[in-house]
């Protein structure tokens, strides 16, 4: 069973972003970058779909800089066979164009399944995986919580409001996968020393300039400070007041 | 409680190679993961958390400086040290069991035993199917092992060892003892070896010591031998005198001085956020002089005892580190580290005294760093040799 995962470099969520002077970027200095949470869900499934199956590789690809391959070794230090990385200069905002850039990698890879996390926690834009599916004319199930393979087809789990959806396909096919998948392994220590060796093709790559650019960021607004209106059953006139006059949401 | 960043004034990070760091983060977040959220109740409960133990062999942190062939992680030594940073940022007794296991245990087996041994001892140590201990102190000989009184007697078909050991890590837990002994005269510290005692050997017990206020969520224990008769394979062949009990001691030292930074950083983390949260006389106490002078002090202290390390390291990998050099860097830290856990302690008001907070748990097991692996004032004293030339011991 050959599986690929796509993953993306992004800033850890702890991280405390700063905007770059250009108004346009984020300023990198002093900023811990990691392999996107949801990508850690997909890279686990397909090590242990490859466990499971006793054969098969699992080859992680990514769009983005030069450090990225830093995030590629940590896939392979999980158990990854090999990584490839279409390196660009900086981050490319544009989903689509990611998606071709990522589909002309895949198009002759003859993989039975490919991966994605269902998004990046840098744009949230839940775009990439299903734009690839769609350019490579494969079937496309979206955050996936629950995944079985046998006998050349998948039955995944989605969980909806208030329910779950069941969905069969055929492979090859490609899955987004959400949180609740699975439980991602920390790489081992000697994962981390043995994926030094592991193969990384770096390719350089010029993805079209897409429809979208990004012409400014700015902070969310501070929060403000809350009040507390009371204590106990005597308040509640008084919050309701305020719920109605101030906050205008009764 | 969120994630663990760590502290960095100089990027420090810098001089660390990716797999350094990766090592780094991912001790950091099984620490943040699996060990914080329980660690104050086991510390109450006076309970080494066990459960962690297979985890812990699974991300390979026991003997992870020693190599592959023997199934361990192979890293170097900064990056051993960076594991011991973050597993006593997470609690000293946790980072004891390691040291005990890797320093204290694998790495005498590596150093003085056969290959037989080897072979038959370290995978299995560093899968945790086999827990070590470390039998050098006995009740009345601390500071002066040397004096020690354990004794092994060459028997027909072996050894038959007799004495106790005392404040001994992982000791009801182990399966098999390193314990030292003089096989000659009781003045003669050239006639101490090694020996590798199954914990089940008939004569030998292992009891918990009871009433501890410090390394709570650790086993400390106190080892009799009676008539324990090990058959001829169970000394480590190139053990021979004192010396070789000191060389476990430097390799374990050597840890502890980066572990003691990792202790710091987690007060020094706890104290920066609660400087920046807690109001009092209606502002944050941050903005007040006195938690300020606390505040830069600790990360002064850090900052150096950090950089500290990482030189202390690359100089071990290279070969060239003294156990002078360790003694220095064991004795700095720990004793800032206690310093930055205090003031934490303080500058959290009363809520410092709760287990909720790690400043007093970590103060209460650095008083216990402080002292074991060579008193801090026994560190003064090989330095105060090295430099003069003059033995100030006895």
């Amino acid at each position: 069973m050959k599986i690929a995962v796509c993953i993306k470099r992004v800033p850890d969520s702890e991280t405390r972003v700063k905007i770059a002077a250009d108004g346009k970027s984020l300023d990198e200095a002093g900023v811990k970058f990691i392999l996107n949470p949801y990508d850690e869900f997909a890279v686990e499934e397909a090590l242990r779909l490859k466990e499971k199956a006793g054969t098969g590789e699992v080859v992680v690809i990514a769009l983005g800089p030069p450090a990225a391959q830093e995030t590629i070794r940590t896939a392979l230090a999980m158990g990854a066979d090999r990584g490839v990385l279409l390196q660009i200069q900086g981050l490319h905002p544009d989903g689509l164009e990611t998606a071709k850039a990522l589909a002309a990698e895949l198009r002759d890879a003859a993989c039975d399944l490919i991966l994605f996390g269902k998004m990046a926690i840098d744009d949230y834009n839940h775009q990439v995986g299903p734009m690839v599916a769609e350019l490579l004319d494969l079937p496309c199930v979206t955050t996936v919580a629950h995944l079985e393979i046998a006998g050349g087809k998948g039955t995944a789990e989605r969980e909806i409001e208030g329910g779950v959806e069941v969905v069969e396909f055929p492979l090859p096919a490609v899955l987004t996968t959400d949180k609740g998948l699975n439980e991602p392994r920390y790489p081992a220590l000697k994962g981390i020393m043995a994926a030094k060796k592991k193969p990384l093709d770096v390719k350089p790559t010029a993805p079209g300039p897409g429809a979208l650019e990004i012409l400014s960021l700015t902070p969310p607004p501070e929060r403000q400070a809350g009040k507390i209106v009371g204590e106990g059953s005597a308040a509640v006139s008084e919050l309701v007041r305020l719920l109605r006059e101030e906050a205008k949401v009764l | 409680m969120g994630k663990f960043r760590g502290v960095d004034f100089y990027d420090v990070d810098s001089l660390l190679s990716e797999e350094e760091r990766a090592v780094r983060d991912t001790v950091r977040s099984w620490i943040d993961e699996r060990l914080m959220p329980i660690i104050g109740e086991h510390y109450v409960e006076g309970r080494f958390p066990k459960q962690l133990i297979p985890q812990m062999a699974e991300l390979g942190l026991f003997g992870a400086n020693l190599p592959e062939e023997y199934g361990c992680a192979g890293l170097n030594n900064v990056a051993y040290g960076l594991i011991m940073q973050e597993l006593e940022r997470g609690d000293s007794g946790v980072r004891s069991f390691a040291s005990v296991q890797g320093a204290l245990v694998m790495y005498p087996i590596y150093a003085f035993g056969s290959d037989e041994q080897k072979r038959r001892w370290l995978p299995r140590m560093a899968a945790g199917e086999v827990i070590g201990c470390f039998g050098l102190t006995e009740p009345d000989y601390g500071s002066n092992p040397g004096g020690m009184i354990t004794v092994a007697k060459e028997t027909k078909d072996g050894w038959m060892l007799n004495g106790a050991k005392m404040w001994i890590t992982n000791g009801s837990t182990a399966q098999a003892a390193i314990v030292w002994a003089k096989t000659g005269a009781l003045d003669d510290v050239n006639s101490i070896r090694g020996f590798i005692v199954p914990t089940d050997t008939k004569g030998f017990s292992a009891k918990d010591q009871k009433g501890k206020l410090s390394l709570r969520a650790s086993d400390t224990s106190e080892l009799v031998l009676q008539e324990v008769c090990v058959p001829k394979d169970a000394l480590l062949p190139k053990s021979s005198g004192l010396k070789s009990p000191l060389m476990c001691l430097t390799q374990a030292r050597y840890g502890i001085a980066w572990g003691a930074v990792g202790a710091a950083m987690a007060c020094y983390d706890e104290a920066v956020s609660y400087a920046k949260n807690r109001l009092m006389f209606g502002r944050p106490i941050g903005g007040f002089q006195l938690q300020q002078a606390r505040l830069a002090e600790m990360l002064t202290e850090i900052t150096k005892a950090q950089l500290l390390c990482l030189q202390l390291g690359r100089l071990k990998d290279q070969g060239k580190a003294t156990p002078q050099q360790v003694s220095l860097a064991k004795r700095n830290n720990v004793s800032i580290a206690t310093d930055v856990a205090r003031e934490t302690r303080r500058l959290l008001g009363a809520n410092g005294i709760l287990a909720e907070y790690q400043a007093m748990r970590h103060l209460a097991n650095l008083e216990s760093v402080y002292t074991y692996e060579g008193t801090h004032d026994v560190h003064t004293l090989i330095l105060g040799q090295e430099i003069t030339g003059l033995n100030a011991f006895n």
